[in-house]
């Protein structure tokens, strides 16, 4: 079949797609994969261009005094860019692969923020605890 | 006495060990003749599956490498800071180009979907460029850092910067030649199903690495600017 199906009686089918993939339509090279369509990676593009230009706007402009606000709001639309690009580009949703893209996705997350958080706790406590410019009496020295 | 109790109780474990298994293969048989019967759209293979899992686990050396930098990326041995060396410029050309790149190669997928070889083939060209750019970009960053003596060996925080950077750039080379790879096998064999499939993976490869870049370029490059 060529050109995108617009699928007749797709009910209770578990699409959420605005073109449903007939299910005879394997001629049409069918993996599985999601339908992607125009305007899905359209507004998935506008969304990161904005997400990405306040970021660089923020630090070159010196937009905020203070550096830790700054750098707590990078992160968050860091975060917020990362769902976007997930959900627009690599049409992660619940249905895909019957939910295993999302439970290998969540368990991964979960790893990578046991390493990130955990390197940086264990880290940050070796040096304050063992750097000697650090330690109170050194710095109170005259 | 106790014969006995040991008798009783083996028996009736037995019994119900028994049933319980019978129990068991009556119930395996119920919901999976409903589950696959129902099942509207099974995949017909796990490649894209199998394909996330390996993104999954690159994911994971990202973070080793992301974790580090953030221990290290403040260690500069007297030496040059981000704010000093890090040029923001450069870096929003390089992020716009990555992402102009996603969008491309999704047009790419689009024009797939249509059955639409000749213009499938344009913009993964496009892609391909656009992938390029960013390649040569970094080098050209790269090889500025290391004539200005602020080289891997300098300090913790260049060793970091150089690894993370470095792999990310690595992948990103690996993808153009992906890439190049597969325009060949379009113009030999066409939009077959094993040509989609492979587009496909390069599909999640090429937005993977995009997004891997909006943590280099926010907590590398933007947060490393910060005092």
């Amino acid at each position: 079949m060529s050109g995108p199906v617009a699928h007749v009686g797709s009910q209770g089918h578990g699409h959420d797609q605005e073109h449903g993939h007939g299910h005879g339509d394997h001629g049409h090279g069918d993996t599985g994969a999601p339908h992607a369509t125009r305007q899905g990676y359209v507004v998935g593009f506008v969304l990161s261009v904005i997400l990405t230009a306040i970021p660089f706007w923020l630090v070159m402009g010196k937009v905020l005094d203070r550096p830790g606000v700054t750098g707590a709001l990078l992160l968050g639309l860091a975060a917020v860019q990362i769902v976007v690009h997930m959900v627009y580009f690599l049409h992660m949703n619940a249905k895909s692969e019957g939910g295993w893209s999302l439970l290998a996705l969540i368990f991964t997350v979960v790893l990578v923020v046991i390493a990130l958080s955990g390197s940086l706790w264990v880290m940050v406590h070796l040096n304050e605890n063992m750097m000697p410019s650090h330690m109170p009496d050194m710095r109170n020295m005259p | 006495m106790s014969e006995i109790v040991e008798f009783v109780r083996s028996g009736s474990g037995a019994t119900v060990h028994h049933i319980g298994r019978a129990d068991r293969v009556a119930a395996a048989a119920v919901p999976s003749s409903r589950y696959y019967l129902t099942e509207e759209h099974h995949p017909e293979n796990g490649t894209l599956l199998g394909f996330w899992l390996y993104l999954m686990s690159d994911c994971l050396v990202f973070a080793c490498l992301f974790a580090m930098y953030a221990v290290l990326g403040r260690s500069y041995a007297g030496g040059p800071t981000g704010a000093e060396l890090f040029d923001l410029p450069l870096v929003a050309i390089n992020t716009s180009l990555l992402l102009l790149s996603s969008i491309t190669y999704g047009f790419a997928m689009i024009e797939m979907q249509n059955n639409r070889l000749g213009r499938t083939w344009a913009w993964l060209v496009v892609t391909g460029l656009f992938g390029a750019g960013f390649i040569w970009i970094e080098l050209h960053e790269f090889a500025h850092l290391i004539h200005d003596g602020a080289g891997p060996q300098r300090s913790a925080f260049l060793s970091s910067f150089f690894t993370l950077v470095g792999t990310h750039g690595l992948h990103v080379t690996f993808g153009i030649v992906w890439l190049v790879t597969l325009l060949v096998q379009l113009s030999q064999h066409g939009l077959t199903a094993a040509n989609r499939r492979r587009l496909m993976c390069l599909s999640m490869f090429w937005h993977f690495l995009d997004v891997v870049w909006i943590g280099v370029f926010t907590f590398v490059y933007l947060m490393g600017v910060l005092p």
